[in-house]
């Protein structure tokens, strides 16, 4: 079923909000695209490149629900290729931020098993809690 | 004195920063000011009139238009000043638009402040101003044209056909152009050949114009109505009795890729460059021919003569040599076109390593011989065109869009469609773009027929091209960004839609003829939407694709433009011109002759005078740098419309609002390239330090060290002279004399304990907008701690006595 966006000021907070932190000019993105070719993970993410710069260009806060903005190594590939010069890198560098500034856990300590966390590395587990690379 | 002084509003421009009724009101309380008027807009035809009538009725012998820059409007009102019956001469333009409202647009209430110097460094100036006549200057009716593809072969036609006489230069053995290596052109599909080869042939018919094929653009002198310019007729080694029949290129032994067709075929050492070539006659290539390259290597003149010895017309002499022919011309027109972008600067995409991929040209020519029936090569049947190469590209420092390569593709798919119908075959063909942009009368529909037609056009601009090796097949990468899915699709030929850039020709002529480059690095007009074809150089017009990407039909009708604006000058026979002319105060010539070596035009003699001998100048000489005031120790020599008391009578205007500790700085930038660089920094809104305030001169040379000394003594804390780069002055000889008395100056300063950073010189060329905005703000910085009065007074003791003991005195 295609979705259904309806805008409101909320949307432009929040891309102020990315663009503040992040201080790349998001709304020049002319979608060429050119970023999800060149990212060696598109294949792994949920949405493209690209597609996280429309979402933030629109200021739609479901661009942080994807796994993409975890997956993203900042290898620069994109950046390098970008014709308008953004660095997606920054944009979601900031997106994670956003992300984690609201401090919701995604998985309950409660709910692991005894065993496997004893197994874990303890950074794994702090990673896990925050952060969606599943 | 009677000054009237008005502030334009600029519709908006102007008053939507600048508080403009508080300038004029500023206005009204300065001496000699006795009517003072704000304005919507003083250039439209109301607000002339409204100035011409107050000059009549309050009988104004001076007048301060406060609005936009001199370069944009001087002349309008110029001419205001006369309707009016005031010499022109007493009417001075205020910038408070390029160098106020627009720069300092965040900070308006610094901007009104500033906007009220501005008008008082125009009430200061007039004061001193007085009437002069113009110069009239005569002009011919000749007309260089540079360039003979369709923007060249255009003007030329029109102006022959007008009367006017045209040589026609083309650098290359036949006119035409890139349009002669089209296949068809868009939206009609007609043959480029067949609509421009009429054209072409019209050029040697036309008995107005002179046609130098082969030939190259070495100097340019003068000016208009009086420009020469040496031009070398390059050595074809075939005489105009050759009739074309190709006997000696069956025979020659040297084959080599033919540039013309991109490569794609190959064409032999002697050669003619087009079929349908003007002038229809062979030529052949010195750099490839074995009996001239023996020639001049051993002296040996025996090898190879093939060609000559099957000539039926004895046309081929190996002898031949370049020619220099001087042309004289009144007015000049840059015609030089395009070069496409160098596909191998965007790796990624492979061109040159993958065989395969191609550029548009190329493939133009691959069309062209296919449907002789002389195909070079197969395209395949899966094909895929990538767009935007070397254009919309950050990464390549190029922001343009190049304008027509979204219907080159296009046109490109439908005739490799069109071809594959005919013979019964099928296509598959993919354009990769980011937009399409079909703007042209008929585009839009022919970009739907191409669409019918079963083209497909995926949105995404790919990220690289692969190739198989086995198979040499190429593979794209891209996302579609619509349906947001990743792509890898196989073809059989990737073709790159490459850009346009400004011809290696265009950067010579630029450079011979002193022209400046917009930031996208093709030649600059006049003004992009009045003057779209006129260049800052009177009498210098462009047309066609060297003055940015355009299409056909624009291109024609650009060059019919330029013919038209020449003709303008050249129908009237006389041209006026600013007196910007050096003279004598003659009681104050002393007759030490010290001037007369020191001009870079020799226009300064000596002559017997009433009192003795004194410095005489010829003014049709006199070129106006001023240089020569510099070197007089008895403040003898002047310059008209930028005297001396002008010039401080500015400075005063500029430093008279200064509260408490604000600093000043004083820009004298020439009119050429520094006055015009502020004038784009304004106008593109880039801010730089609110404290900078800028006097015209024509050359660095005019600010001599008794003026910039003269300069700080009066309340500057900073000075900036500006000028341009030395290749592309008009005042070549100004640039060392201005560096001398800078550094005087700035010894002077540092024995004044004074830090000799407060006073710069840079050469600027006209593209500099962020060297511009730093450097004024440096400045701004170094000069930021306010000089004291004692420090002034010593400097303006200094600027008393700076021909004392020195060299340049008796």
């Amino acid at each position: 079923m295609a979705g259904k966006i309806v805008l409101s000021h909320h949307n432009i907070d929040f891309q102020k909000q990315i663009e503040k932190i992040s201080g790349e000019k998001i709304t020049s993105c002319d979608q060429c695209g050119v970023c999800s070719g060149s990212c060696p993970f598109t294949d792994e993410m949920e949405i493209t490149p690209s597609t996280m710069m429309k979402m933030s260009q629109l200021g739609l806060p479901e661009v942080m629900e994807a796994n993409s903005i975890w997956i993203c190594a900042s290898c620069f590939n994109c950046m390098a290729r970008c014709p308008r010069g953004l660095d997606l890198s920054k944009v979601a560098e900031a997106l994670r931020q956003i992300s984690l500034r609201q401090a919701v856990d995604s998985i309950t300590i409660e709910n692991i098993d005894k065993e496997e966390a004893a197994r874990l590395p303890s950074i794994a587990l702090v990673g896990a809690f925050r952060k969606l690379t599943g | 004195m009677k000054i009237g002084v008005y502030v334009c509003h600029c519709g908006g421009n102007i008053s939507e920063v600048v508080d403009v009724e508080a300038v004029s009101a500023y206005a009204g309380e300065q001496d000699e000011v006795v009517l003072h008027k704000d304005y919507s807009h003083l250039c439209s035809d109301l607000g002339q009139k409204l100035i011409a009538e107050d000059i009549k009725k309050e009988g104004l012998d001076g007048v301060v238009v406060s609005a936009c820059s001199h370069l944009f409007h001087g002349e309008t009102f110029k001419k205001v000043a006369e309707t009016g019956g005031l010499n022109p001469f007493m009417l001075e333009m205020a910038n408070i638009r390029e160098h106020c409202a627009w720069p300092h647009s965040d900070t308006p209430a610094a901007a009104t402040e500033k906007a009220k110097e501005i008008v008082q460094m125009g009430i200061e100036k007039v004061k001193k101003n007085s009437p002069l006549k113009p110069l009239k200057l005569s002009i011919g009716k000749n007309v260089l044209v540079i360039g003979g593809g369709i923007a060249g072969i255009q003007a030329a036609l029109d102006l022959g056909d007008a009367g006017f006489h045209v040589s026609l230069v083309e650098q290359k053995a036949t006119i035409g152009g890139r349009m002669a290596q089209l296949s068809r052109t868009f939206p009609t599909n007609d043959c480029a050949a067949c609509i421009l080869g009429a054209k072409m042939s019209d050029i040697p018919k036309n008995e107005n114009i002179d046609l130098y094929t082969y030939s190259e653009v070495e100097a340019v002198t003068g000016y208009i109505g009086s420009f020469n310019a040496k031009i070398r007729r390059k050595a074809t080694f075939v005489d105009d009795s050759c009739v074309s029949c190709g006997l000696c290129a069956d025979v020659c032994p040297v084959s080599l890729p033919d540039e013309f067709q991109w490569g794609v075929i190959e064409r032999k050492a002697i050669y003619q460059p087009l079929d349908y070539a003007v002038p229809n006659k062979y030529l052949i290539d010195e750099s490839a021919c074995l009996n001239i390259k023996a020639r001049k290597k051993s002296g040996n003149t025996e090898v190879c003569r093939k060609c000559e010895a099957v000539c039926p017309r004895d046309s081929i002499h190996f002898d031949r040599e370049d020619e220099i022919k001087e042309i004289p011309a009144d007015t000049i027109i840059v015609a030089t076109g395009y070069d496409v972008f160098d596909a191998k600067q965007k790796p990624e995409y492979g061109y040159g390593r993958f065989k395969n991929v191609m550029i548009g040209p190329e493939v133009e020519r691959v069309i062209v011989h296919a449907g002789e029936g002389r195909p070079t090569r197969d395209l395949g049947k899966r094909i895929g065109f990538i767009q935007c190469v070397g254009s919309r590209d950050e990464q390549l420092g190029r922001e343009y869009c190049s304008r027509v390569c979204c219907m080159y593709a296009t046109k490109l798919s439908q005739l490799i469609t069109h071809m594959a119908t005919m013979n019964g075959q099928e296509k598959d063909i993919y354009v990769f773009y980011t937009d399409m942009r079909t703007f042209g009368k008929g585009y839009e529909e022919y970009y739907k027929d191409t669409m019918k037609m079963g083209v497909k056009f995926v949105r995404g601009r790919p990220a690289e091209v692969t190739e198989n090796p086995e198979t040499g097949k190429v593979t794209i990468k891209v996302e579609d960004t619509l349906t947001r899915q990743m792509m890898e699709s196989e073809f059989d030929t990737v073709v790159l839609s490459v850009g346009l850039q400004l011809s290696e020709g265009g950067n010579r002529i630029a450079e011979i003829l002193k022209l400046p480059k917009s930031a996208d690095g093709f030649l600059q007009e006049a003004h992009p939407k009045f003057r779209p074809v006129d260049t800052q150089t009177e009498g210098v017009f462009i047309a066609g694709t060297a003055q940015g990407p355009k299409d056909i039909p624009d291109t024609v009708a650009q060059a019919s433009a330029t013919a038209a604006r020449a003709m303008r000058l050249m129908v009237k026979g006389v041209m006026e011109m600013e007196p910007v002319k050096a003279f004598v105060h003659t009681p104050l010539c002393d007759g030490c002759a010290v001037c007369v070596d020191s001009c870079p035009a020799s226009a300064l003699s000596m002559v017997e005078g009433g009192t003795g001998r004194i410095v005489e100048i010829n003014e049709s000489i006199c070129r106006g740098c001023g240089l020569c005031i510099g070197t007089c120790h008895s403040d003898a020599l002047d310059l008209h419309l930028f005297t001396t008391g002008q010039l401080l009578g500015e400075v005063k205007g500029a430093l008279s609002g200064r509260k408490g500790h604000e600093h000043r700085v004083i820009l004298f930038a020439d009119t050429m390239c520094t006055y015009k660089l502020a004038d784009s920094v304004g106008t593109g809104k880039k801010a730089y330090a609110d404290s900078v305030r800028i006097i015209r001169v024509p050359s660095s040379s005019r600010v001599t060290a008794k003026l910039i000394l003269e300069t700080f003594a009066l309340g500057a804390d900073g000075v900036f002279i500006g000028d341009c780069e030395t290749k592309s002055t008009p005042y070549p000889g100004s640039i060392p004399f201005t560096g001398k008395n800078v550094a005087v100056v700035k010894e002077i300063l540092a024995l004044a304990g004074i830090n000799p950073e407060r006073l710069m010189f840079f050469q600027f060329a006209t593209v500099m907008l962020p060297a511009f905005v730093r450097l004024m703000n440096t400045i701004s910085e170094t000069a930021a701690e306010v000089l004291t009065s004692a420090q002034r007074k010593m400097l303006s003791e200094k600027a008393g006595t700076l021909f004392e003991g020195g060299s340049r005195g008796r």
